[in-house]
């Protein structure tokens, strides 16, 4: 008979003997050795009927079709830009995946995008070898002015927008911010001072804990609290 | 003349007192803290990173680049001269060979993982503990890896196996010491390195490394202990 | 660095709020330990916010300097640990690292905090040298501040080994503490548009305009300066960050 040797949702760490037994099968981030399931890398156990998997909770970006992005423009080429994603790769953006606009080349592409600006885009590409395509054609995906951009862990990121971005309302209902968060792990807040302190130190506070359940109720009160004083 | 009891008191078979932690460097991608005795290492793990110059990139799989390092007042006796000598440039070496049959870096191609190890104290087993801590460094920045890599000293004082020797018994003088480095795959046993200095017999090595697999088992324990303390309680 | 994103911080900076939560005059909290590596004569771990450096001092002795024959040496060193910080790469000491080291060595030198002359075994010949040490385990901001706070307690925490046959004998250390006396304070402080603060998080210094680190003395006397940046300073600016620098450094100087 299978044994699960973890409880759901704990930790399990690499090397670690999940269950054993062949009912289980192994799923994300384990792996099997003869009769018994272990962890490969370290996360929150999730038992998915026979499926046994973990959730990451720590790692780099790897970037991923569809996922939509902040990313920084680190060089001028020249029919496009190269931005860094926060990731051990960085991705281009084309001319023609730029804007709606026809760009006509060798226009100035400058004044598009310049150095060190931020964007909101999409990846629609990625190779084998991690190479990296992005569009600005979409909704919500535009150039990011002013405000400030902060770092957050890539798998914190599910959290920090909560269920169906329940969590990030929070604290742009709470903060009156403009908040955006990358997939990647940077995340974009515009708002008066005091109140742009209030929603990093809300999101730092969920990053701490994103690995505790019942965070939404806990992150309501600590909000309240602050914005009462 | 024998050696019969160990200087500080430990059963031939015990290792000298561990601590483990991780998550002690905020800056890194993963990063872990081992104490054995009186030796202390610190590990970061920064990464999978761009690899600069290009020529080093492997376009089939992730490399992993380790550097060890000597605090300049972490011997005893003279200053350590900051900057790589030929020993930290070996031991980093090996402690990337001890480290890679774990780590599955498939996923990150022409990319680096780098690991920095910096002791600010030694006492022996210097190289061990910076494994050990890089491995728990390496978890805790979710790298994959098959299982952690604990590594600790076997060898021989005199006429007794002993695990874990610290720097006074390196340098008994009554009779022969061998000192033995040795790495493992605890689920698998499977030994990624070994390295020895001294004098020891085959049967006597057979000993040690039985003995060693006994200590290994309970640092990986320890390892893994850290790991999962990070996210208990607070 | 993206001057929109400058100027958003500089306006939140105008209103006194850091993004840590500090105001612009405040410290972060700082705890000093000393005795943390047991192969060192004297050593101590600062940890500030998330900077956290230890110091170690090694003595070794050596033939003194031909135009001061009779004082002992000391040789102030930091390494900028790649462990410590993404933004650090291995290989010799890069020109950043050599300024906070020598900053930190004159400050402590210019203070008379040493007392070379009591460091000399026997003139013209054999002095004690001081190899202090300063290695960064996180890197978050200020080390220079945070650097001099941990060579001072480390400088306090040093016992002189007994000397054996010429050479030092590490084994048995004497009682003796190093000679020496004042606390020169390090306070680094930075121009941000028109404001001036202190004890930066690093991605504060990567705004900075112009920084002057001044070394102030129990009796607010300065002992060493050092202005860094690429803006200029005016005669106001450098005596207002003096000022500031002299008020940080009396509640520094309560840590020690």
């Amino acid at each position: 008979m299978g044994k699960l040797l973890l409880k759901n949702k704990e930790v399990a760490v690499p090397g670690e003997v999940i269950a054993e037994g062949m009912d289980y099968l192994p799923g994300f981030g384990t792996y099997r050795e003869k009769e018994k399931i272990i962890a490969n890398r370290i996360g929150l156990l999730f038992v998915d009927g026979k499926v046994v998997k973990t959730i990451p909770l720590e790692g780099r970006y790897l970037p991923k079709v569809n996922d939509v992005i902040i990313c920084r423009v680190f060089d001028v080429l020249m029919s496009g830009w190269r931005l860094d994603i926060n990731s051990a790769y960085s991705a281009v953006l084309m001319l023609q995946e730029a804007s709606f606009k026809y760009i006509q080349k060798g226009a100035d592409l400058t004044k598009f995008f310049s150095l060190d600006e931020y964007v909101v885009a999409k990846i629609i590409r990625v190779s084998s070898q991690n190479l990296v395509d992005l569009t600005m054609k979409g909704p919500g995906l535009r150039k990011l002015d002013g405000g400030q951009i902060i770092k957050v862990g890539t798998y914190k990121v599910p959290r920090i927008i909560g269920k169906k971005g329940s969590m990030i309302s929070l604290i742009k209902d709470a903060t009156g911010c403009r908040v955006i968060v990358g997939q990647n792990g940077y995340v974009w807040i515009q708002g008066d001072p005091e109140k742009e302190l209030l929603a990093i130190q809300t999101i730092k506070k969920i990053e701490e804990e994103s690995h505790k359940s019942g965070l939404t109720d806990e992150i309501k009160k600590y909000l309240d609290k602050k914005v009462k004083k | 003349m024998t050696y019969k009891k160990r200087f500080d008191g430990r059963k031939f078979d015990e290792t000298r007192e561990i601590e483990t932690k991780v998550g002690v460097i905020k800056k890194a991608d993963g990063s872990a803290f081992f104490r054995i005795g009186k030796t202390i290492a610190y590990a970061a793990v920064y990464g999978p990173r761009e690899l600069f110059p290009r020529s080093k990139q492997n376009p089939k799989k992730g490399v992993l680049r380790c550097n060890y390092n000597m605090m300049p007042f972490s011997g005893s006796g003279d200053r350590v001269r900051p900057g790589r000598n030929r020993r930290a440039g070996e031991i980093s070496m090996v402690t990337e060979k001890s480290l890679l049959p774990v780590v599955d870096l498939s996923g990150c191609p022409n990319a680096v993982v780098d690991v920095f190890i910096e002791l600010p104290q030694t006492d022996a087993g210097s190289r061990c503990a910076g494994i050990c801590a890089a491995s728990m460094a390496l978890a805790d920045a979710g790298l994959t890896m098959k299982d952690m890599v604990a590594a600790v000293s076997a060898g021989r004082v005199d006429d007794k196996i002993v695990i874990d020797l610290d720097y006074k018994e390196e340098s008994y003088e009554g009779g022969h010491v061998a000192d033995i480095p040795i790495a493992m795959v605890p689920s698998t046993e499977e030994i990624t390195l070994l390295q020895m200095d001294g004098r020891i017999t085959r049967d006597e090595l057979k000993k040690a490394i039985t003995m060693a697999k006994k200590s290994l088992k309970e640092i990986a324990e320890k390892q893994r202990k850290a790991l999962k303390d990070k996210y208990r309680g607070k | 660095m993206n001057e929109k994103f400058k100027d958003h911080i500089v306006k939140a900076l105008n209103k006194n709020v850091r993004m840590d939560g500090r105001k612009k005059d405040d410290f972060r909290k700082i705890t000093i330990e000393t005795g943390v590596t047991c192969n060192a004569e004297g050593s101590a771990r600062v940890i500030c916010g998330e900077t956290e450096v230890i110091a170690g001092i090694k003595m070794a002795v050596g033939t003194p300097y031909p135009d001061k024959s009779d004082e002992g040496i000391l040789m102030t060193g930091v390494e900028l640990y790649p462990m410590s910080n993404p933004d650090f790469e291995g290989g010799p000491p890069r020109e950043d690292a050599i300024e906070i080291a020598r900053v930190i060595d004159r400050g402590v030198r210019e203070s008379g905090m040493i007392d070379t002359k009591k460091l000399c075994i026997t003139p013209g010949e054999a002095v004690w040298m001081v190899n202090l040490d300063i290695a960064p385990i996180n890197m978050d901001g200020n080390l220079i501040d945070i650097g001099t706070i941990a060579a001072l307690a480390a400088l306090k925490d040093a016992k002189m080994p007994e000397l054996k046959n010429g050479k030092p004998d590490y084994k048995n250390l004497s009682k003796n503490p190093l000679p020496v006396s004042k606390n020169p304070i390090e306070v680094t402080v930075l121009k941000i548009g028109e404001n001036l603060l202190v004890d930066p998080t690093q991605s504060e210094e990567k705004l900075l305009d112009a920084r002057l680190t001044v070394s102030v003395l129990e009796n607010s006397d300065i002992c060493a300066m050092q202005k860094g940046g690429n803006s200029p300073l005016t005669d106001k600016d450098i005596l207002e960050m003096v000022d500031l620098a002299i008020k940080k450094s009396k509640e520094l100087r309560k840590l020690l």
